[in-house]
């Protein structure tokens, strides 16, 4: 019995220790590593062949040069600021249309949910890539959007969207809206209507208990999607390397270049490393704040 | 001197506190309410009773206001409330599911309604306090729904809807999700916390024992009218149909050709076996009737009794055992099945009967009702 449920609670375990743990701690030993020109490009790596004595000279060689670097360039803060502020905005720009239309489809005749659901999901049959790049299509100067600006008579000039930062948030937002949709979406077909009828019994208007019921109750769902968009969002490259411009600083591009361009691993892996903080802490935080209320109903 | 009865319902000077005026509700195609015209007093516990789909949800839905009638008019308080939406109506509700607020604590829950009217902070606290005393949760106060029993929850949804000092209070088959024995207790409760608080209550409930204990009146309700409004024990003793007198209680119904002799009538109802005499309740014409009678009050003997005039000798079939009653399934020689019960008043071993008894079937001439066709 306990065999049984140990597996069953192993294999998860095992997956993060697997794909996680193992990848980080190794992506963590190059950020503590120098430069150098071999392969791997960096040094030292661990000779197991000279024992324990070998084990000592390679911890000894490892530093937090790397992390200081990065503190010392201001680019790379900058990026980090840049990137936190695009993913934060995004995130709420997601919010803000992913919270309607999800909450639309709760309310939509059972017999079409469906179709809506699956309206939200389409875009995915195609590849990421190719979405992105038919934006580029979209928003550049000749792209569709001008045109039809300018048919409309709205515009006399074509917009500058493409290289922007604007094309940046598109990008995102057009991207990453169906994550937050669908746990909201989720939330909201459990709410149960008659508590919204309680609500305007008990003397509130319909805004009003959709702000004191339905908010509240949907916080889970929103949550989630706030996570399942800002943290992708954060360390996003395809998006604003294709769609942004100079003046677009994201971490995940900065990242890209120490890695491809200068060959950089050891750097490269600090910026991870620091990445998965800037990610980590606020998740941790939120968790722990959820035990301590928990705790204190019980 | 015995106290003034409380009947307004035959008191012509009294007011009603709700009028159904011809109110018909369709869904589409489906008409939910037929022109159905009824009054409820203040202070009144009504019992909507029906089977599903009768039209009673739509009725108390109608009242709390998340229902519009398609016509006639609804009045509370000589006042018609079609237009009023349902956060200003002095109605509120105890749903069946209870709805209450999974987020908020049943303190919260119980000053939802009281923080909308934006009272002041003390009055809304002792408010609240007030209503926990009531329904006996004074402990519960700071947790949560779903960290207190489902008798518990029941308490805060009826305090919840209380707590507002409603006029008419809706209650949606307001025990239906307790077993057996916390519900027989809960009835009590419920009629000592309408008298407390004067509040005009009006239950729905396929639940006929449920209804016959708590209400004041009872309202038989069959696709979307009211087959008969009356105090519980008229219901059951004197049913103006057949479908009331099948829907409430158990009962005999035998079909048969009535005439009359005198002050009595004598129903024909089989070949080769002796009228049965009846008194009819109002003034009624030969012709086919339904006769109806309750199975406590057919008497079963195992010797012919001669102080009465319906007598009928039979066969046990089948016996019901119930612990405080037994009800035995006696099949008469024409293949006509009655029941009759007899209480288990007497501890022993052996029952007075068994099955494929010969015993005798017997019953006074006013125990049964004759109902017109």
């Amino acid at each position: 019995m306990n065999l049984r449920r140990f597996s069953l609670i192993a294999v998860p375990y095992f997956w993060l220790l697997g794909l996680f743990l193992v990848p980080f701690l190794i992506v963590f030993k190059i950020s503590l590593s120098d430069i150098a020109l071999s392969i791997p490009p960096y040094t030292p790596t661990l000779e197991l062949s000279e024992g324990w004595a070998g084990f000592r000279d390679f911890l000894s060689q490892l530093d937090f040069e790397n992390f200081e670097f990065l503190a010392t360039d201001d680019l790379y803060w900058k990026s980090y600021l840049s990137s936190v502020q695009i993913a934060f905005i995004s995130t709420f720009i997601c919010l803000a249309i992913g919270f309607p239309i999800a909450y639309g489809m709760a309310n939509a005749p059972k017999e079409w949910q469906p179709t809506l659901m699956l309206l939200v999901i389409l875009p995915f049959w195609t590849s990421f890539l190719i979405r992105v790049y038919s934006l580029i299509g979209i928003l550049s100067q000749e792209g569709m959007l001008n045109q039809f600006l300018m048919w409309i008579g709205l515009i006399n000039e074509p917009l500058t969207i493409l290289n922007t930062n604007i094309a940046v948030y598109i990008g995102i937002v057009y991207t990453y809206v169906p994550f937050m949709i669908l746990p909201i979406y989720a939330t909201l077909t459990k709410l149960d209507g008659s508590l919204l009828e309680a609500a305007e019994d008990l003397g509130c208007s319909r805004t009003e208990a959709f702000w004191r019921i339905t908010i509240p109750l949907s916080k889970a769902g929103i949550i989630a999607g706030c996570f399942l968009v800002f943290i992708p969002a954060l360390g996003e490259f395809v998006i604003p390397s294709l769609l942004g411009g100079s003046e677009t600083l994201m971490i995940g591009k900065v990242l890209y270049e120490e890695f491809f361009a200068n060959r950089d691993w050891p750097v490269a892996g600090a910026v991870a490393v620091i990445l998965l903080l800037i990610l980590i802490i606020p998740i941790v935080l939120y968790q722990r704040n959820e035990q301590r209320q928990l705790e204190a109903e019980t | 001197m015995s106290e003034t009865v409380f009947e307004p319902w035959n008191d012509p000077a009294e007011k009603p506190l709700i009028q159904f005026r011809n109110v018909t509700k369709s869904f589409g195609d489906f008409t939910a309410i037929d022109d159905l015209s009824i009054d409820i007093y203040e202070k009144e516990f009504f019992a909507l009773l029906g089977p599903s789909g009768c039209g009673k949800t739509t009725m108390m839905r109608m009242l709390a206001g998340f229902e519009k009638v398609t016509s006639g008019t609804i009045m509370l308080d000589g006042q018609d409330i079609s237009p009023i939406p349902p956060n200003k109506r002095s109605v509120n509700m105890m749903f069946q599911s209870y709805a209450l607020f999974p987020h908020l604590t049943v303190y919260d829950n119980i000053a939802f309604g009281l923080k909308r009217d934006k009272l002041p902070k003390d009055q809304i606290d002792a408010r609240v306090k007030e209503m926990l005393r009531l329904v006996q949760i004074e402990k519960f106060g700071q947790r949560k729904p779903e960290q207190i029993s489902g008798g518990q929850r029941q308490r805060v949804a009826l305090a919840r809807a209380l707590a507002k000092a409603p006029k008419l209070l809706l209650l949606d088959e307001p025990l239906s999700a307790l077993d057996k024995k916390l519900r027989q207790d809960t009835q009590f409760e419920l009629m000592d916390i309408q008298e407390k608080t004067g509040t005009t209550f009006v239950v729905v409930t396929h639940d006929q024992e449920e209804a016959m204990t708590v209400a004041s009146r009872v309202a038989v309700m069959d696709h979307g009218k009211l087959k008969q409004v009356d105090t519980p024990d008229r219901i059951y003793e004197a049913p103006n149909s057949t479908y009331v007198a099948d829907f409430i209680g158990d009962v005999n119904i035998i079909e048969g050709h009535a005439t009359k002799q005198g002050e009595t009538m004598a129903i024909g109802w089989a070949e080769g076996q002796p009228p049965i005499i009846g008194t009819p309740s109002k003034p009624m014409d030969d012709g086919k009737v339904s006769f109806a009678i309750r199975p406590e009050k057919v008497a079963i003997s195992a010797e012919r009794p001669t102080d009465r005039n319906n007598v009928v000798q039979g066969k046990v079939l089948d016996i019901a055992y119930l612990g405080n009653l037994s009800t035995y399934h006696v099949q008469l020689p024409n293949g006509v099945m009655i029941k009759a019960q007899a209480a288990n008043s007497r501890r022993r071993a052996s029952r007075p009967f068994t099955w494929d008894d010969e015993v005798w079937l017997s019953w006074t001439d006013t125990a049964g009702i004759i109902l017109e066709n």
